[in-house]
């Protein structure tokens, strides 16, 4: 049992550690950013150290090296700096439009709402992944026009959580005690109601991240990644004409971004069974 | 039934109108001169560039750009292709049945594996097999497809080579008839086999899901109480409310089969519409690219619309409304 009184932050964390599975999964995630935060330490080689071509795994390269001789563990480590920088802040840029749609059509109703959802329910049926190729082939592929481009593709779902919330919100007490007392819109929509409309907000934010992830690497594979930055899907692409000589070079990039997108999913996974005890299933 | 499919079908236009718009405004502010894609690296002379630009209707006003290439899409009009000079439409066209082939079959193999599996772990919560199901679909969540197909080329075309690993057909061994299905049939193993093991998870997951649901709803306890036998009541009372979920996010997910057809498309170079994606984004061909988002928004339309009239079809409570 958690005791009653144990602040709210506590309560979540106790409520999280429960689960075998989220517990692993933010272990896996907290080495993901370590690894991104220290790469320079923790990579036996450069980018650019080029050796003999397709080393095999095992000897002075521990995971082989690719067409170009380069290592393939020391790019697979820089490359979660670009997997990281593009979850995050695609997430940032996609809850910044998310949230601020999402509380206007909550909180004023009405047309604006009407308005408001009509457009997002444009963006949800878009294929994205192809404006998203459109995107970036056009403007160029820069890590920050894939950040962008994610950002604008997947704000639909955090705006319609919080309309969601934002609904049933606006209508509480401390609502109107708050507006009785003169508050402004933007102060009760800012103060009040989205500190209380956080939670499913937050839960889908730390899915957002694995997703963005996968589609910054999916949009690499077909050959639109950035030709400056180290990436995961980068390596996949590459890795496509080479499958008859180095297994290794598909394998295990591939192998990053697959346990990298479960700790992600089993951590939200358990944020949101800790955040939401009641709708537990 | 025919109001409720003209109004869906109305419901279509703003939607197709608004994929017409971003295309438009995304190239105009992309840099560079809309003139300059279509030359490509070819390289042109002043005349002829002052020429294109007079023929595009570049000098008139962006509005009036607008409506005319609206105009142009809506007779079917997606223009040329930098690098084959032929129209858009032909090429996708002429790609389309592969890609849709490919679609169909996996499919069928995740809806009903999907189904199937599903009812069997909604009946044993908890047992062993309800249990390897979830680690299954934990697995699926977070694969990358393209990766997933991958593997598959190394396990079974390299390591194994018991089957083919790229394009649709054996072109040198120039079969005909029958043996010419069975060589796609050959193919297809591996890109449907990677599609479904991706999709199936998701099918699973919410028919499980929504058959726990149903199962503690209080007819399906009738339907028990009356003595019907176990699989009567599973299949004729509960899996027909359970499949409802099903068919609306299988229809809201169609948009992420195709990326998902054409990422493996990519990698089995398998010659639909993924293939030529690819080919299109390495060429820079911008008209085929743009040509190819409409199509596809017009196709995830018509999917949802599909859906839409088979959830009708399914619960007579929307059609009478």
């Amino acid at each position: 049992m958690i005791p009653a009184r144990a602040k709210p932050s506590r309560q979540v964390w106790m409520r999280f550690r429960r689960k075998k599975t989220a517990v692993f999964g933010l272990a896996g995630a907290a080495a993901f950013v370590i690894v991104a935060l220290f790469a320079p330490l923790l990579a036996p080689y450069g980018t650019m150290d080029l050796g003999t071509s397709f080393q095999p795994p095992g000897g002075e390269h521990l995971l082989g090296t690719d067409s170009l001789g380069s290592d393939v563990l020391s790019n697979m480590i820089y490359g979660t700096r670009t997997s990281l920088i593009v979850g995050l802040c695609a997430v940032v840029t996609s809850n910044i439009i998310g949230l601020t749609i999402g509380s206007l059509a909550g909180y004023f109703g009405g047309r604006t709402d009407n308005v408001l959802m009509r457009i997002t329910e444009m963006f949800q049926i878009l294929p994205q992944f192809f404006l998203a190729i459109i995107v970036v082939a056009l403007f160029g592929s820069s890590i920050w026009n894939i950040v962008f481009v994610i950002g604008i593709l997947t704000w639909p779902v955090t705006a319609r959580l919080l309309r969601a919330e934002f609904l049933s919100l606006r209508k509480r007490e401390f609502v109107d005690a708050a507006r009785a007392l003169g508050m402004s819109d933007f102060d009760l929509i800012v103060r009040e109601i989205l500190p209380n409309a956080l939670p499913p907000i937050i839960v889908n934010a730390s899915l957002q991240i694995s997703g963005a992830i996968l589609l910054e690497a999916s949009l690499s594979f077909l050959g639109l990644g950035d030709p400056d930055a180290m990436s995961w899907g980068v390596m996949l692409h590459n890795a496509q004409e080479y499958f008859n000589r180095a297994w290794w070079m598909a394998a295990f990039p591939g192998m990053a971004l697959f346990v990298t997108t479960l700790a992600l999913n089993l951590t939200g996974d358990g944020l949101n069974d800790a955040l939401n005890p009641r709708l537990r299933t | 039934m025919t109001l409720y499919l003209l109004q869906r079908l109305l419901y279509l236009v703003p939607l197709l109108l608004g994929a017409v718009t971003i295309v438009f405004v995304l190239v105009h502010m992309a840099p560079g001169n809309p003139v300059d894609y279509i030359i490509g690296e070819s390289g042109a002379d002043k005349e002829m560039i002052a020429r294109l630009t007079a023929d595009m209707g570049l000098d008139r006003p962006l509005y009036i750009q607008l409506l005319r290439y609206l105009g142009q899409v809506a007779t079917g009009n997606l223009g040329y292709s930098f690098v084959s000079n032929m129209p858009v439409l032909e090429l996708i066209l002429d790609r389309l049945p592969a890609t849709l082939l490919l679609m169909a079959s996996q499919l069928v193999f995740s809806i009903s594996l999907g189904v199937g599996l599903g009812v069997l772990s909604a009946r044993r919560p908890n047992s062993l097999l309800d249990n390897s199901i979830t680690v299954f679909s934990l697995a699926s969540f977070a694969v990358p497809v393209f990766w997933l197909g991958q593997l598959l080329i190394l396990g079974f075309g390299y390591y194994l080579d018991w089957l083919p690993i790229q394009g649709m057909v054996d072109l040198r061994a120039g079969y005909t008839g029958f043996d010419l299905v069975l060589d796609v049939a050959r193919h297809m193993v591996l890109p449907v086999l990677t599609l479904t093991l991706y999709n199936l998870a998701l099918i699973l997951r919410l028919t499980r899901g929504s058959m726990l649901e149903v199962v503690g709803q209080e007819y399906v306890k009738v339907a028990r109480a009356k003595g019907l036998s176990e699989n009567t009541v599973m299949i004729k009372h509960a899996l027909r409310n359970a499949l409802l979920p099903v068919v609306t996010v299988v229809g809201l997910e169609f948009r992420a089969l195709i990326a998902g057809a054409v990422l493996t498309e990519t990698v089995f170079a398998w010659p639909g519409l993924g293939r030529l994606t690819f080919d299109a984004i390495h060429a820079r061909d911008y008209p085929l690219l743009m040509g190819m988002f409409i199509f596809i928004s017009v196709l995830v339309a018509v999917g949802n619309l599909v859906t839409d009239l088979l959830y009708a079809l399914l619960d007579p409570r929307i059609r009478y409304r």
